[in-house]
């Protein structure tokens, strides 16, 4: 037999005798895969919340969309127009335009207090008014159920995810706001994006219940072209009427989602090293143990000629081995239980509720096993040079 | 103390499995105090909130004003010791990373009021007399490097000035510090009067009302005549419990929170587990040696504690030095870029985590303490 393949079936004989006794440590093992396991379900289920969270408002985000808001203000709720600059905003170069009108939406954003479903206390509903515009604009927003509100009535629809996590917001059911009293006429979908934790009714009537006069708070335009975007941003930015900001639509809720993404993967990514480091020791028991059980047949194997490399592979390649299985558990047990999972959380930065689906994306999935087979390899590592440095007459005189 | 050298060298037999195994633990107390330190944090100031204040807000939301006159009104509703007021500036320090919550109040009675913020007698007196005089909490104060007399620049989200612009400028002439270690030192306050002849718009309405009842027991009585008083104006109130508030404030965070605890927990009580079952085996395999000892004239109750003692021993040692870690860590800082206001390791919780240890301890060692006990010295002279 020539030397490399001498060599590759050594460690093929090694690694199947090292498997096939494998039941007979079958609680370390388990104890060891069980652990890894654990580590990359919960980094890929913490992960997954951030993913999800950033994946709701980066859906809502369209690099042909842009946003204008009042110099100074970083979110719609802060921000304020007049009925008067809206207008110059609408006949600026590069906003879309169709026989309907320009491609310009100007909204109201304000938040209500709603309770959730999940513990009945009350939480920070945005609520928007639009007109006929947003739909052009926003042209992922479909009715799912009932019909549009009707201009001038005190009439809403509801996106999925609020109607899901608020109480009240039924098809049909009545919302009491301050003095007055609105009905929920229609539930609507916006591809899982943040439009869908919003309440939607005209502003006009919004405009009449919050005291706001003629005014609005954030013009949402469609340009003609990604590229329309600077020209666009330059001929507001000088106009000496406006005093206004311009961001892309994509920019803004990349922003938007920049606290919760932090706080999630900050505590996330904490929890999974030091759990990584935990079953790093449970590895290494594991494959020590596994090892100490083995002395004798590998000191044997050793006397008949067996070379230490085969050995201290085949010790490897069982820790991956069993690392890779842990961690495939524990990446599929994630996707089991957080993917699609439904939940909403208060954005910071925007002062109200959103509601998202939890995301284990394959590239999450990915990450878990290369964690898994990196502890692994790290778990077997130091056992293996034990195996290999293993003097043959030590070991066979022991026991 | 010939104790002590038979549990050394017990301990001593297999060094790498006691040190992998003490590690374990150590890693689980590391993130017991983590995870304690997140309730704490997504908790955000519940444990500290004054039980003789109640908070007073818009009916519809938070974010819609409320006029100042309605503080004068509510001092007069029975049971009610004094009022004041705030209002959500949402102004930025050089960059939206640096953010930290601002607010103008009336300083005397704010002060007053909130005695859990520790002001000096003499910046207490220039904060009075300085109109553009703002105070900081330690935590911001350190943060950013300021001392008293610095200029501090806030760019405005919100309220523009009356001139126009947006850079508002005020003179730090306090560092106040929490009384509690939950109180939220990242807080700056500036002067209502300053604010209110500053702004453009807006003028006589502030964001919420804070009023200390008379009578703790009294409070929910008192939070519904307030909201009577106001039912039926433009401006209908919600009245409530500090404590109440700031629950239903963090469990705006939802299922998340709740998650994040689930999955600690979980975790925790896994590495407890799989470190509990090495101990218990490690005492298993010994059998034969145990048999010798009580050939050797161990009674049932030394083999007890012997094998008790072993395993608290390590637990307690495991649990000791993470906590210490976890102290240590935690200390040096939030992991979240300070999204979290408040974040450090309650005293409790160390007691609590000591606790579990040596409850730790004692399960795992239980069992085989048990066998040992009950061993009969020939089946275990045999089974070698």
């Amino acid at each position: 037999m020539s030397g490399p393949l001498h060599w590759l079936s050594q460690l093929a004989s090694l690694t199947k005798f090292s498997l096939l006794t494998l039941p007979q440590r079958k609680g370390a093992a388990a104890a060891a895969a069980f652990g890894i396991a654990g580590v990359v379900a919960v980094l890929v289920g913490t992960l997954s919340i951030a993913k999800g969270f950033r994946h709701a408002l980066v859906v809502s985000g369209q690099p042909d969309v842009a946003l204008v808001l009042r110099s100074g203000a970083d979110s719609e709720m802060v921000s304020f127009f007049s009925g008067q600059s809206v207008r110059l905003v609408a006949d600026a170069p590069g906003v879309a335009r169709s026989p309907a009108g320009p491609a310009a939406s100007s909204e109201l954003f304000v938040v209500l207090n709603l309770p959730m479903r999940a513990s009945g206390t009350d939480a920070n509903v945005p609520l928007r008014g639009v007109q006929e515009a947003a739909f052009r604009v926003r042209d992922n927003v479909r009715l799912v159920a009932g019909r549009r509100f009707e201009p001038g009535r005190n009439e809403v629809i509801v996106g999925r995810g609020a109607a899901r996590q608020f109480a009240g917001l039924d098809l049909g059911a009545r919302l009491r706001l301050g003095r007055s009293t609105w009905t929920v006429v229609g539930l609507f979908a916006a591809d899982g994006g943040v439009a869908e934790s919003e309440i939607w009714t005209d502003a006009p009537v919004l405009q009449g219940a919050y005291h706001r006069g003629n005014s609005y708070q954030s013009v949402l335009v469609r340009l003609t072209s990604p590229e329309a975007f600077a020209p666009l941003r330059d001929a507001l930015m000088k106009d000496p009427r406006l005093n206004v900001k311009v961001v892309r639509q994509t920019d803004y809720y990349w922003e938007q989602s920049r606290v919760v993404y932090n706080l999630i993967t900050g505590l996330g990514s904490i929890i999974a090293s030091l759990m990584a480091i935990g079953a790093v020791f449970g590895a290494l028991n594991t494959m020590y143990s596994s090892v100490a059980a083995r002395t004798r047949e590998i000191a044997t194997l050793r006397a008949l000629g067996f070379h230490s490399s085969p050995v201290v592979l085949s010790v490897l390649l069982e820790s991956l081995l069993l690392a890779l299985a842990g961690g495939t558990l524990g990446a599929a047990l994630a996707y089991l239980v957080f993917d699609g999972y439904r939940a909403a959380t208060m954005n910071w930065q925007s002062f109200s509720q959103v509601a998202f689906a939890f995301a284990v994306t394959p590239d999450l999935l990915l990450k878990g096993i290369l964690y898994a087979a990196a502890i692994g390899l790290l778990g077997g590592l130091f056992p293996a040079l034990r195996a290999a440095r293993l003097s043959v007459i030590a070991a066979l005189r022991e026991l | 103390m010939k104790y002590l050298h038979l549990l050394g060298s017990n301990l001593r037999r297999k060094k790498l499995r006691t040190s992998l195994t003490l590690l374990s633990i150590v890693m689980a107390f590391i993130l017991f105090g983590y995870l304690a330190a997140i309730r704490v944090g997504l908790n955000a100031g519940v444990d500290v909130a004054g039980a003789d204040r109640l908070f007073v807000r818009h009916r519809v939301s938070i974010a819609q004003l409320l006029p100042e006159s309605y503080r004068a009104r509510m001092e007069r509703i029975p049971g009610v010791a004094r009022a004041t007021h705030a209002t959500w500036f949402g102004g930025i320090y050089q960059d939206p990373k640096n953010f930290f919550p601002q607010m103008p109040v009336d300083p005397e009675p704010f002060l007053e009021l909130y005695p859990e913020y520790i002001l000096p007698p003499d910046q207490r007196r220039a904060w009075l007399h300085a109109r553009t005089g703002a105070i900081v909490g330690r935590t911001t104060a350190d943060r950013f490097g300021w001392r008293i007399g610095d200029r501090i620049p806030i760019q405005a989200t919100i309220w523009t000035k009356r001139d126009g612009s947006r850079t508002w400028e005020f003179d730090l002439v306090g560092i106040y510090d929490g009384a509690a270690r939950g109180t939220d030192t990242t807080q700056m306050f500036f002067r209502y009067d300053y604010f209110e002849e500053t702004r453009l718009f807006g003028k006589g309405q502030v964001g919420w009302f804070n009023v200390r009842v008379r009578d703790p027991e009294e409070s929910a009585e008192v939070a519904r005549r307030i909201d009577a008083e106001f039912a039926n104006s433009s401006y209908e109130t919600k009245a409530e419990t500090e404590k109440a508030f700031l629950q239903g404030w963090a469990r705006q965070i939802g299922d998340i929170g709740t998650i994040i605890k689930a999955i600690l927990s979980a975790v925790f009580f896994t590495i407890l587990l799989v470190a509990g079952n090495t101990m218990a085996q490690s005492v298993r395999e010994r059998t034969g040696e145990l048999g010798v000892l009580k050939a050797m004239g161990f009674t049932n109750g030394q083999m007890l504690g012997l094998v008790l003692a072993e395993s608290c021993f390590l637990s307690g040692l495991g649990g000791a030095l993470g906590l210490t870690a976890a102290w240590g860590l935690i200390g040096a800082g939030d992991p979240t870029q300070g999204a979290l206001a408040v974040f450090y390791l309650p005293h409790r919780d160390l007691l609590t985590g000591l606790g579990l240890a040596l409850a730790l301890g004692l399960v795992t060692g239980a069992m085989p303490a048990l066998q040992a006990m009950r061993l009969r010295i020939a089946d275990a002279l045999r089974k070698t």
